[in-house]
This record gives C-alpha cells, sequence and structure tokens, in this order.
C-alpha cells in the first residue's frame, strides 16, 4: 500500500523549479528573499557595509594617521581633485601646490593654492608603515600625492588631517556601538531568558528590577559614571568601560522583548508536541524556543546601534568619554565646538555627516529587516 | 471487545487552581475541568468524545498523555502484557513511555515548528529517544511517511510549503514514527475544508486497521464522531452524562442532554423533521459547578432530587452508561 501511494503521488504533479526552491528553503533564506525585496534597507546594509570597511581597514584607507600633522596646511580647507584647470586637461586628478605664507599683522600661516603648480594623486602609494588589522605590516596606502599632503576633507587647528581622523573616528565609534550592543544582547539573553522560562515570581521581580533600570536617566547617569573614570586610566581602560556602561544600561528593552516572545511562545502547539515526544527543557528552548525569536532579536540589535553610537557621541562631545590621542566621532564634533570652526573651518562638521549617515543606516536596515524578520507572518509566496 | 483494555480510566479529576492576583497569590479555587470521569478502551477501538467548549474534552485528551498535572484517578496502560500506572512515571521512565501514546493536534499550522524541514519533525520522537543512527532513523521516516501518503521529496520541504491536510497528514506521521498504540486525535480534523476532513479521516481508518491503532478522538461534529468511532461518550461541564457503542448513542440515547445534541445535528433528509430540543441558558462554569445533577440547570426534566443528589454512573443496558436520576421515568 505504501509502495503505491507513493508512486500515486509522484505522478500527481510536476514541480517547478522556482517551487521547488521556495518548499525547500530554511527560514534565513526566507527572510533573505523578503529583506532583497526592500530596497531602500538594502541601501542601508551597503552604507553600514562599506563604513565598516573603511573602518577596519582605516590604515590602508586613510592616507596618514591619526596625529600625524601638516604644518604647512593648517585649518586647511578640503582640497578636491580635479582633473583640468587654467592650464589643461590632465587623465591623472591632481590638486594645486600650497604656498604658505605669514600674515604680517596676526603673524598667522595663512596657506593658499598656487593655480600654477600640480600635485598629481597617485594610488597605492608607500606611507607611513601600520600594521593592518594591527597584524599585516605595510605600508601601502590607497593613494597619496608624488609631493607634499592630500587633504580631501581639509586639516584642523593642528594641520591634522580630517579624512584620515574621519576614518579611524569610524572605527572607533562603531566598534564601541558593537561591544555595547553585544554586552547588552548577552545580559539581555539572559535576565529576559530567565524571566520568560521560569515565570512566575522571578519574572516578577526580574520585571521590578528591569523598571528600576529602565527608569534611570541616561545622560546624568552617563556623567556620573563617566566622570567616576580614574584619571590615570589609559583610553583603553575607557573605550571598555564605556561599553561595558552602555551595555548595562542597554539590556532592559531587549530583556523584556526576550521574555515575551519566550512567554508567546511556550505555549505554542509545536512547543507541546515536542514535549509529548520527550524532548528534553534543554531541547526544547535550543530547537524550539530559540530559533523562533532569534530573527526579533537581529532587529532589536539593529535597531538598537545607533543609541550606542549617539551615546558615545554624546559622551566624547561632552568631554566625558574618551580623551585624546583617541579619536571617535563624538571627539572630532567637540573639536569643531567653536566660534572660529563654525566661522572659519565648517569642514570641522563632516563627521557629523558620518553620524547622520550611520544613524539613518541603522535605522532604515532595522526597518527593513523587522519587515522581513518574520518570513511566516504572511504567508505570502 | 477484548477481555483486557489498552487503556483504563478510573475517575479521573483534573483541578486547575485558581490565583488571586497580587505577589503572593494564594489559591482562591479551583476549575473544576475533570472531576471523575471513568473509561476503559480496548484495543483497535476508538472512542469518540463529544462536548461543548469548556466541558473538559482536551484537558482528559492531555491527561492521559501526562501533558498536564492530573489532581487524582489512576490511568492504566495496556503494554506489551503488563499494566502500567501511567501517573507513577516520571523522568526519563515517562519520556520513554511516551513512544507507546502520541497527540495529532487541531491546528496543522501550529502544531508544526515552521523553522523545521518536514523530516526532522517527523524525526522528533525518534531523536529524542535516540533511537538509533541518522541512517537507521532516516528508513523508519521514509517508512512511516509513505504510510501517511507523503512523498520523499517532502521530507527536504518546510512547513510553509504545504496545505492544511498535508500538513495533518505530517502531524500524524510525526506522531506515528514511534509505533505507537494509543493516539489522542485533538479536534484534528475540525481546522480542515470537509473534502480534506474525510481524507484525514479515512487515512486514520486505514492506520487503524493496518496498525490496530487505538484512538481517543476529540470532536463536537457528531457526524465525524459517529463515523469513526466505536463508542462515544458525552462530557459535559467536566463529567460524562452518557457512554455507549455508537449505534446506541445516536439511536437510543438515554440522556436528556444526549437527546438534545442529537436532535440538535443537522440533516439534509427532507422528509425528516429538523426540530432541535432548545436548552435555556449557558454551560455552567466548572470553577462553580451546580450541585448535583450538572445539567439539572438546563434540564427540561429536572426535579428536586435532580439538585439534591448526583445521579449515580450505572449501566442501563449492554456497555450503555448514563448518568441521570430519571432514566428510567424519561424513556
Amino acid at each position: 500500500m505504501a509502495q503505491d501511494a507513493a508512486t500515486q503521488i509522484n505522478t500527481e504533479q510536476t514541480v517547478s523549479e522556482k517551487d521547488l526552491r521556495y518548499y525547500t528553503a530554511s527560514q534565513w533564506q526566507l527572510v533573505w528573499w523578503r529583506f532583497r525585496r526592500h530596497k531602500l534597507a538594502m541601501l542601508g546594509a551597503v552604507v553600514l557595509l562599506i563604513m565598516a570597511i573603511l573602518g577596519a581597514f582605516a590604515h590602508f584607507f586613510a592616507p596618514y594617521s591619526v596625529t600625524a600633522r601638516n604644518g604647512e596646511y593648517i585649518m586647511g580647507a578640503p582640497q578636491i581633485p580635479k582633473f583640468w584647470d587654467a592650464n589643461g586637461v590632465s587623465l591623472r586628478p591632481f590638486v594645486h601646490g600650497i604656498t604658505t605664507k605669514r600674515d604680517p599683522v596676526t603673524l598667522r600661516k595663512i596657506a593658499t593654492a598656487d593655480p600654477d603648480t600640480r600635485r598629481y594623486v597617485h594610488f597605492f602609494v608607500e606611507g607611513e608603515p601600520y600594521k593592518l588589522l594591527g597584524l599585516i605590516p605595510m605600508n601601502i596606502h590607497l593613494f597619496g600625492l608624488d609631493e607634499g599632503k592630500l587633504h580631501l576633507f581639509g586639516t584642523d587647528e593642528l594641520g591634522r588631517d580630517l579624512f584620515s581622523r574621519t576614518l579611524f573616528a569610524t572605527a572607533t565609534s562603531l566598534s564601541i556601538g558593537v561591544l555595547g550592543v553585544l554586552v547588552a544582547f548577552v545580559l539581555a539573553l539572559i535576565i529576559g531568558g530567565v524571566a520568560g522560562y521560569f515565570g512566575g515570581p522571578i519574572d516578577y521581580v526580574i520585571q521590578r528590577l528591569t523598571e528600576i533600570v529602565r527608569v534611570i536617566p541616561v545622560i546624568p547617569l552617563y556623567m556620573g559614571l563617566a566622570a567616576a573614570f580614574p584619571k590615570e586610566w589609559s583610553n583603553i581602560q575607557v573605550y571598555f568601560a564605556m561599553t561595558m556602561i552602555f551595555g548595562l544600561i542597554g539590556w532592559p528593552t531587549l530583556a523584556r522583548r526576550t521574555r515575551s516572545h519566550l512567554l508567546g511562545q511556550r505555549g505554542e502547539d509545536y512547543v507541546l508536541a515536542a514535549e509529548l515526544s520527550g524532548a528534553s527543557a534543554s531541547r526544547v528552548i535550543t530547537k524550539h524556543l530559540l530559533p523562533s525569536f532569534t530573527s526579533y532579536i537581529i532587529v532589536d540589535l539593529v535597531i538598537s546601534f545607533p543609541y550606542m553610537i549617539l551615546s558615545e557621541t554624546a559622551l566624547s562631545f561632552i568631554g566625558l568619554g574618551l580623551r585624546p590621542p583617541s579619536v571617535s566621532w563624538g571627539i572630532m564634533l567637540q573639536d569643531a565646538q567653536n566660534i572660529r570652526a563654525i566661522e572659519q573651518a565648517p569642514w570641522f562638521f563632516i563627521p557629523a555627516g558620518f553620524v547622520v549617515l550611520a544613524v539613518l543606516a541603522f535605522t532604515i536596515l532595522g526597518d527593513g529587516l523587522r519587515d522581513a524578520a518574520d518570513p511566516y507572518s504572511v504567508s505570502s509566496h | 471487545m477484548e477481555t483486557t483494555p489498552l487503556i483504563t480510566v478510573e475517575d479521573l479529576r483534573v483541578h486547575f487552581p485558581i490565583y488571586s492576583k497580587g505577589l503572593f497569590r494564594k489559591v482562591a479555587g479551583h476549575v473544576k475541568a475533570v472531576d471523575g470521569v471513568s473509561f476503559s478502551l480496548g484495543r483497535g477501538e476508538t472512542l469518540g468524545l463529544v462536548g461543548e467548549s469548556g466541558s473538559g474534552k482536551t484537558t482528559i485528551g492531555r491527561a492521559i498523555l501526562r501533558a498536564l498535572d492530573v489532581t487524582a484517578g489512576s490511568i492504566t496502560f495496556q503494554a506489551n502484557g503488563d499494566p502500567v500506572d501511567l501517573l507513577a512515571l516520571h523522568g526519563s521512565n515517562l519520556k520513554h513511555f511516551r513512544r507507546n501514546m502520541q497527540l495529532i493536534f487541531q491546528d496543522p499550522y501550529a502544531s508544526l515548528n515552521p523553522r523545521m524541514t518536514v523530516r526532522d519533525i517527523i524525526a522528533e520522537p525518534l531523536e529524542c529517544l535516540n533511537a538509533g543512527s541518522r541512517q537507521e532513523i532516516d528508513e523508519q521516516i521514509r517508512a512511516v511517511a509513505a504510510t501517511c501518503k507523503l512523498n520523499v521529496e517532502h521530507l527536504r520541504r518546510f512547513p510553509h510549503a504545504f496545505s492544511g491536510g498535508q500538513r495533518q497528514r505530517i502531524c500524524i506521521a510525526r506522531a506515528l514514527s514511534t509505533h505507537p498504540k494509543f493516539l489522542v486525535c485533538d479536534e484534528s480534523v475540525s481546522a480542515l475544508d470537509v473534502s480534506i476532513q474525510a481524507e484525514v479521516i479515512n487515512l486514520l481508518m486505514d492506520l487503524q486497521q493496518e496498525l490496530g491503532l487505538t484512538y481517543l478522538f476529540i470532536a463536537h461534529d457528531l457526524s465525524v464522531v459517529a463515523h469513526i468511532s466505536t463508542q462515544v461518550a458525552v462530557l459535559y461541564v467536566g463529567r460524562f452524562t452518557e457512554l455507549a457503542p455508537t449505534k446506541e448513542l445516536f439511536f437510543k440515547p438515554l440522556h436528556p442532554y444526549t437527546k438534545a445534541l442529537m436532535s440538535a445535528v443537522p440533516t439534509i433528509d427532507l422528509d425528516r423533521e429538523f426540530n432541535p430540543l432548545k436548552l435555556a441558558g449557558e454551560i455552567p462554569n466548572p470553577a462553580a459547578p451546580p450541585p448535583g445533577c450538572r445539567f439539572h440547570t438546563r434540564c427540561p426534566y429536572a426535579k428536586q432530587i435532580c439538585i439534591d443528589e448526583e445521579p449515580e454512573w450505572k449501566q442501563w443496558r449492554p456497555h450503555h452508561y448514563a448518568a441521570c436520576h430519571r432514566v428510567a421515568e424519561i424513556n
């Protein structure tokens, strides 16, 4: 009888390749297919990916190091490579050379572009030695000038290249976000998981604790904690302390969500089916409960990134976070908060554009992921 | 009917505590979902369990499967010749005994984990019992899938690729993978289209013949119950009102509640008058059931004795039980 049935069904229908692909698609494939249709979110993902790559390989993409100074070009405007000028066209991009004079009244150095000299842009040039990802010793930079220095975003009051500094700041700020979110994630999963799985009085106590953490106003707390950092701490120590603070404050929302998902899924039929099949508690949690909300958690993580980044930026901006010579978006914006920058050097604000871009990209990405995260919500084909 | 039944349930009681609100939650009362139910079920038989919503049908099924805590009573399962006291099983003994009994759910959408392939879903009971290597399990799965008319190709797919009827066949395959003797079908066809219902019921009946399965078939659709059951029990607020072989119950009901149920079955026979007995009122709250006979609040034949005394569960005809003071007078 079994054989008959099998052959009967075999001839019943021939499934098209496309349908078969859908039928055999796992949760993550379905999420990916749905996500791909969300063009804006894809754009956000690409922007973030580019930022992450720029940050991770900042040593390579940045022509100069964080502290390298160009004494000839202080508070200099951004230099934009050109392909032509009054003297004709060039296939290789170039910038004009700089001549520096002292102002006879203020004695300040004034840099002016000399339209008759050309400094050509070269790619993969040798420059300051560094270690790629802290491992591979190299001295090749993506681009540089044959003579003199190129400052795409201009320079600051000390003549440091803002483009290079922005790239290094991207690395710092994004990594603080990642680490902070990771700490928050682990805490949220443990706390929310315990509350949701055991329920009852344990849940009650944990929920009240969560509320206590949630009502603490964030900025005064950051200020208090940051002020408590010992002055002699190195920047690395401050860096990790900051990520810990962000993590310790960031967990409640995610913990709540984890708890409510566990509470909701615990009563589902398929969980009972697994229990009746003889599945142990750990098997139910790892094979049934956890996979049912990983997608939500990823969405939540992505959405909480901007808060971490903004927290770091805010903290460094008010001078309580990282200190020079470390460089982050917040520190760069702190440098920009004076009348001179606003009046004479608007390019100091370029890092703010990166902050806005990153936060927007994360938000859009989170939005798209949220739409795609539950492929079983609508049985769309 | 065999001499030793496969399952014997005696005076089964399942009470759920009601907690008061606040931090210190005190027990404020009990919902008596099942309150003294006894029956026995022979190998290869099907007991249809009917009753209104909230009468305790699902609770009985889950109590027998040890999916919830039983307050009192006994459940004896005749496994391989030895009677096993189900309520005495714990831990890994219970886990291993689960291979003998399985549940087929009502909702084929909620009862399959959407994130697992059909193969993994069917394999779950076997994997939990460590029933051999992956190859051996795969062979068993292929066999059981074929029995449930599932294509081998289907095993690679995810539940979202299937229709309701196919999903229910997957549920049946999962339930059958450990070769159980006893299946609880909890409203297993009520979520399906009528044509699919027939398909699934026929599959269940074929499987029963082939594998000698015993079913506890919970439903509220009387025509379905009539088709599949060898005997039928009627449940009202946690208690049986009547238990009889299917034909007896449908054509010669004793209890007034059963009579009202039977008269409410719609018919397409135009010659027969459709004139259902209308019961006044609602099903009582199982947290505070009425005294005496629980049906007296709605019974057209109720007398003082029905309020004062609980009716005895008595055998009136061969294999035909009912709990009513006035059986003799009414019939």
